[in-house]
């Protein structure tokens, strides 16, 4: 006879932090955005989560506006509604910098103090290390912004 | 059929995952194998492993008996002629078969090859390859809502033109079976060949390629208690006859020279090399298995314990859709479920955390799950001989439990 009556193991809430929930719930900056500077779809063949980044420059060269759509699980989805938020007021460089930087915190890197601050809300998707099958999942939305930024360098 | 002495034979259901018992529920992905199969295997290596059809010494003998035994039975568990029973890596293998073989040589522009909407990628990337290089076309037969072929547009999308109608038996996402038999009479009444993808209905479904009528059909080793590695293609003799050999190599030939070869008998003149002996004899072995079984208590189990998955997945219908049939003279023992609240990669996970092993994904289905489900992904639970009632209670109880903790916690509060 199988009993499965425990309560879930700590590990889910270290993976479905509440900050990740609400992202995912409520996600920032969702929807289209109609004659942007940047775009690129991202797509994981191996679960079918979607990610479509798209973004606008102000004369200066920095993000001003970014948007997203797309489906898939709460790590992938929550993981691109940070990504709008924290790529605001950045440069292309500044913005490829953040997504090496949280690349090599999903390879196992420990982030300093001051990492962490640039980091932000990120830092929650940490729990996902320990599930190595959905580490994709959490990169997806910043490998699409790196294939938006590389686009759109070799356009100009 | 006995499951609790079923189990025993398995020597993996015995294992903890996370420190919970291990529910496999995967077992259209690949099924779990008895003890017996793993003692065949290791027996071939430590009794008698040697290259078949070559040697003359007395190892060598007795591999090619114990190969071409399986060969054999292979073939009578299907109802085939054992000459046109072909060994393939597996299903994929074979269809890419006859797509270069007799696909290649026989399909011409304008012709049409029929498919469905509720095909696996192996057996329609194929096929899009063949249309592509031969500047044919494909047609396809849609899916109704209820997860069923609709054959109401049967009669004018298999026409004249039509030179394959190529489907799979059992679908992998929604546990449909396809009347294959039907199908086929209609194809051959067009002059149409009829190729079935049996990956799903050989390892759960009594199968006999005569009655059936088809022209083809391949079937893998994996998903009905054997090897990795290893399967099927049946070709009926007619039409093997007719084929060009794909790989090239040692074995298929009969005799070579610096400038041609002349090609060796069937169905040997299509396995180039050294064979996969070793997991085809172990798959021998797991056809005895099945057979000791029978293959109509299988399908009995499985009509049973999807019936009983149903009902116990009832409460939960509010939360999540279920896609497929709910006549099970016609479905297998698969159920596909999705949720607007709970993506079916968190639901894995969580489950996973269980003991629970389940599919969240696409299941290499894409043109149906995206297109006529309207999902991104589904969750797929599917059952073989060893699954139980109390596994799905199991299984029903986690999902429950899955969809409260991803409910929204009120806030500040911990979540329970």
């Amino acid at each position: 006879m199988v009993s499965q009556e425990s309560a879930f193991p700590a590990e889910l809430d270290e993976i479905y932090q509440e900050v990740i929930l609400d992202h995912y719930r409520n996600p920032r900056n969702k929807g289209k955005l109609p004659q942007a500077d940047l775009s690129s779809r991202g797509f994981n063949p191996f679960c079918g989560d979607e990610v479509v980044l798209e973004m606008k420059l102000s004369p200066e060269g920095r993000v001003e506006t970014s948007r997203f759509t797309g489906q898939g699980c709460s790590i992938s989805q929550a993981s691109a509604s940070m990504l709008t938020q924290l790529v605001k007021r950045k440069s292309l460089d500044q913005a490829h910098e953040l997504s090496e930087l949280f690349r090599s915190v999903m390879q196992g890197h420990a982030l300093t103090g001051e990492e962490a601050e640039q980091v932000g809300e990120l830092e929650a998707l940490q729990g996902v290390r320990k599930f190595p099958i959905r580490i994709k999942c959490a990169l997806l939305a910043w490998a699409t912004l790196d294939d938006a930024i590389k686009e759109y360098k070799a356009k100009r | 059929m006995d499951v609790k002495k079923i189990r025993q034979d398995f020597p993996i259901l015995s294992r903890k995952v996370y420190g919970k018992p291990l529910i496999y529920l995967d077992n259209a992905a690949t099924s779990q194998k008895p003890k017996q199969v793993i003692q065949a295997l290791a027996e071939v290596y430590e009794k008698y492993n040697s290259n078949v059809h070559r040697g003359v010494h007395a190892l060598s003998m007795e591999a090619t008996e114990k190969y071409e035994g399986a060969r054999e039975k292979i073939a009578r568990f299907i109802g085939a002629p054992t000459e046109c029973m072909v060994l393939v890596r597996g299903t994929t293998e074979g269809i890419n078969l006859v797509a270069n073989t007799w696909a290649m040589s026989n399909v011409k522009e304008g012709d049409e090859i029929l498919l469905t909407e509720m095909e696996h990628h192996s057996n329609l990337v194929p096929w899009q390859r063949v249309a592509q290089a031969k500047g044919a076309k494909l047609r396809f037969l849609q899916v109704t809502e209820e997860g069923t072929l609709d054959l109401s547009r049967l009669d004018s999308v298999l026409t004249k033109r039509t030179k394959l109608v190529a489907m799979n038996h059992m679908s992998n996402v929604l546990g449909t079976i396809n009347p294959v038999k039907e199908i086929a009479r209609k194809a051959h009444a067009v002059g149409a060949l009829m190729l079935v993808d049996a990956a799903q209905s050989v390892p759960h479904l009594p199968t006999d390629v005569k009655d059936l009528d088809c022209d083809f059909l391949a079937f893998s080793s994996h998903k009905m208690l054997g090897p990795t590695g290893t399967g099927g293609l049946y070709v009926k003799k007619a039409v093997l006859e007719t084929m060009e050999p794909w790989l090239r190599g040692g074995d298929m030939v009969r005799e070579v020279t610096l400038e041609s070869a002349t090609w060796n008998d069937l169905p040997v003149r299509f396995e180039a090399g050294t064979p996969n002996f070793a997991d085809t004899i172990a798959l021998g072995t797991a056809v005895d298995y099945l057979q000791s079984l029978g293959m109509n208590n299988v399908r009995e189990h499985e009509i049973s314990i999807t019936r009983y998955a149903l009902g116990a997945m009832k409460e939960l219908s509010e939360d999540f859709h279920f896609f497929g049939s709910p006549d099970l003279s016609k479905r297998g023992g698969i159920v596909s479920f999705h949720s607007p609240d709970l993506h079916p990669h968190d639901l894995g996970t969580i489950l996973d955390r269980e003991g629970i092993a389940v599919r969240a994904g696409h299941h290499c289905a894409m043109p149906l799950v995206r297109g006529r489900l309207g999902v991104p992904a589904t969750a797929r639970a599917s059952f073989y001989i060893y699954n139980t009632e109390e596994e799905v209670d199991a299984l029903a109880a986690a999902m429950k439990k899955a969809l409260k903790y991803f409910a929204k916690a009120p806030s500040g509060k911990p979540r329970a």
